[in-house]
């Protein structure tokens, strides 16, 4: 039977393992609003202080692109070799750039 | 809003403290006010310059010597354009708005890199600005990869990944005028005589004339101090002229083997402040290009914000 309850919102979790680092998703969880969510996370994620700071972010708010898109997305850098240092081949002598 | 538990000196010396022991500060730390506005000042400054230098390049795009060169000077003008949006972003995180910023730019209350005020005025001059302009600012952001605040460490990390490519490019075009005939080595030289004094200039006042450099380094808002920086530029850049062929013009320019770095000349600093306090060959001419482009993107901001309030107001009655 289908329970009648309001389903929790969904948010994703984002946690800085060290200062200077970017947060990096680790996973999901169901909570009432952010600041809940926000606890559940410490709870679910950092038992073992895998981090310094967390983000929570609502699986609602995120866009995603899809891999079926990725060759409009990504396709046209293919043919772009000279957007990367090593295209330029220079002299030994002055090579350190 | 962040709420702090602490008072403002235990806060400050917490701050300090996490700044002394090489830590990152990240956003939603607690800052002192000042650290924050010179931050501000600085991001939003590097970020102007990143924008503003796309026009002196710009300027060469249609008329590129071959297909090649032209996809080469798109592709970095373009990157030059992502450098600007990074620092932008990243300057964002301590609560200043974007049209804040491009307001400062467009007023002259904020400044950018005096060399951008110079004008290309052959296509030599692109492959200089790639060799010594980012050159010089590689240098720079090399040692901003150790800033203290987070998000414009991260934005430096990524600009210089990309930016290896824009000096590489520059040297590799003039490599080819350089061993090109006499006219072609000739515009080489003449660009070098051009550009390289106001590279120089890049670095900054002597740091003993620097008004916001004691305090950066106590924060380590910069690692490095002007002198240092711009004495690493020059040695590294010396046998890279000399590879070319070319002199670069400064009658100073001498190895000391004592302090086992090259001597150089003196900066014009006149020149320099007159450029930086507007009045350089180009500054009227980059602002106004940069306020006439803006105003002509008007209606294409208009027209999305439109856009996304009428896809709005149709969600809105389809729920209802």
């Amino acid at each position: 039977m289908m329970s009648t309850e309001k389903k929790l919102p969904l948010f994703e979790i984002f946690v800085r393992s060290k200062r200077g680092l970017d947060h990096k998703h680790v996973g999901s969880l169901h909570a009432e609003d952010h600041t809940q969510a926000l606890e559940y996370a410490r709870d679910c994620y950092t038992r073992r202080s895998e981090g310094v700071s967390l983000w929570v972010v609502k699986s609602s708010d995120i866009v995603a692109s899809q891999e079926e898109d990725a060759s409009s997305f990504y396709d046209p850098m293919d043919d772009k070799p000279y957007r990367h240092a090593t295209h330029y081949e220079l002299p030994e002598e002055v090579n350190n750039m | 809003m962040t709420e702090f538990k602490m008072n403002e000196a235990e806060l400050e010396k917490v701050f300090q403290k996490r700044i002394d022991d090489e830590q990152k500060i990240e956003p939603k730390d607690w800052m002192p006010e000042k650290y924050r506005k010179n931050l501000i000042r600085q991001i939003s400054q590097h970020a102007h310059s990143e924008v503003i230098g796309m026009q002196p390049e710009g300027n060469w795009i249609t008329r590129a010597p071959t297909l090649r060169r032209k996809m080469v000077l798109l592709a970095k003008v373009q990157d030059e354009g992502g450098h600007g949006l990074y620092l932008y972003s990243s300057a964002e995180t301590l609560g200043i708005s974007r049209e804040e910023m491009v307001e400062a730019l467009q007023t002259g209350a904020a400044k950018y890199a005096s060399i951008f005020n110079y004008p290309t005025l052959t296509w030599a001059d692109v492959g200089a600005i790639g060799w010594l302009v980012d050159g010089a600012a590689i240098v720079n952001q090399i040692s901003l990869q150790r800033t203290s605040y987070g998000p414009y460490a991260r934005a430096m990390v990524r600009v210089c990944k990309e930016e290896s490519f824009h000096q590489r490019q520059g040297y590799e075009s003039l490599m080819v005028l350089a061993f090109g005939n006499a006219e072609q080595k000739q515009m080489a030289q003449d660009a070098l005589d051009r550009w390289w004094w106001p590279s120089l200039m890049m670095f900054g006042p002597h740091d003993a004339d620097s008004a916001h450099s004691s305090q950066s380094m106590k924060w380590k808002i910069k690692r490095k101090s002007n002198d240092e920086l711009r004495q690493s530029f020059v040695d590294q850049s010396v046998p890279q002229a000399e590879y070319l062929g070319l002199k670069i013009p400064d009658s100073n320019l001498k190895w000391n083997e004592e302090r086992g770095h090259y001597d150089f000349g003196e900066i014009d600093w006149d020149e320099f402040l007159r450029v930086i306090n507007g009045d350089g060959m180009c500054n009227r001419d980059r602002i106004s290009h940069h306020v006439k482009v803006h105003n002509e993107g008007q209606w294409v901001r208009d027209a999305m914000r439109a856009y996304e309030e009428k896809k709005r107001a149709r969600e809105l009655k389809k729920s209802a």
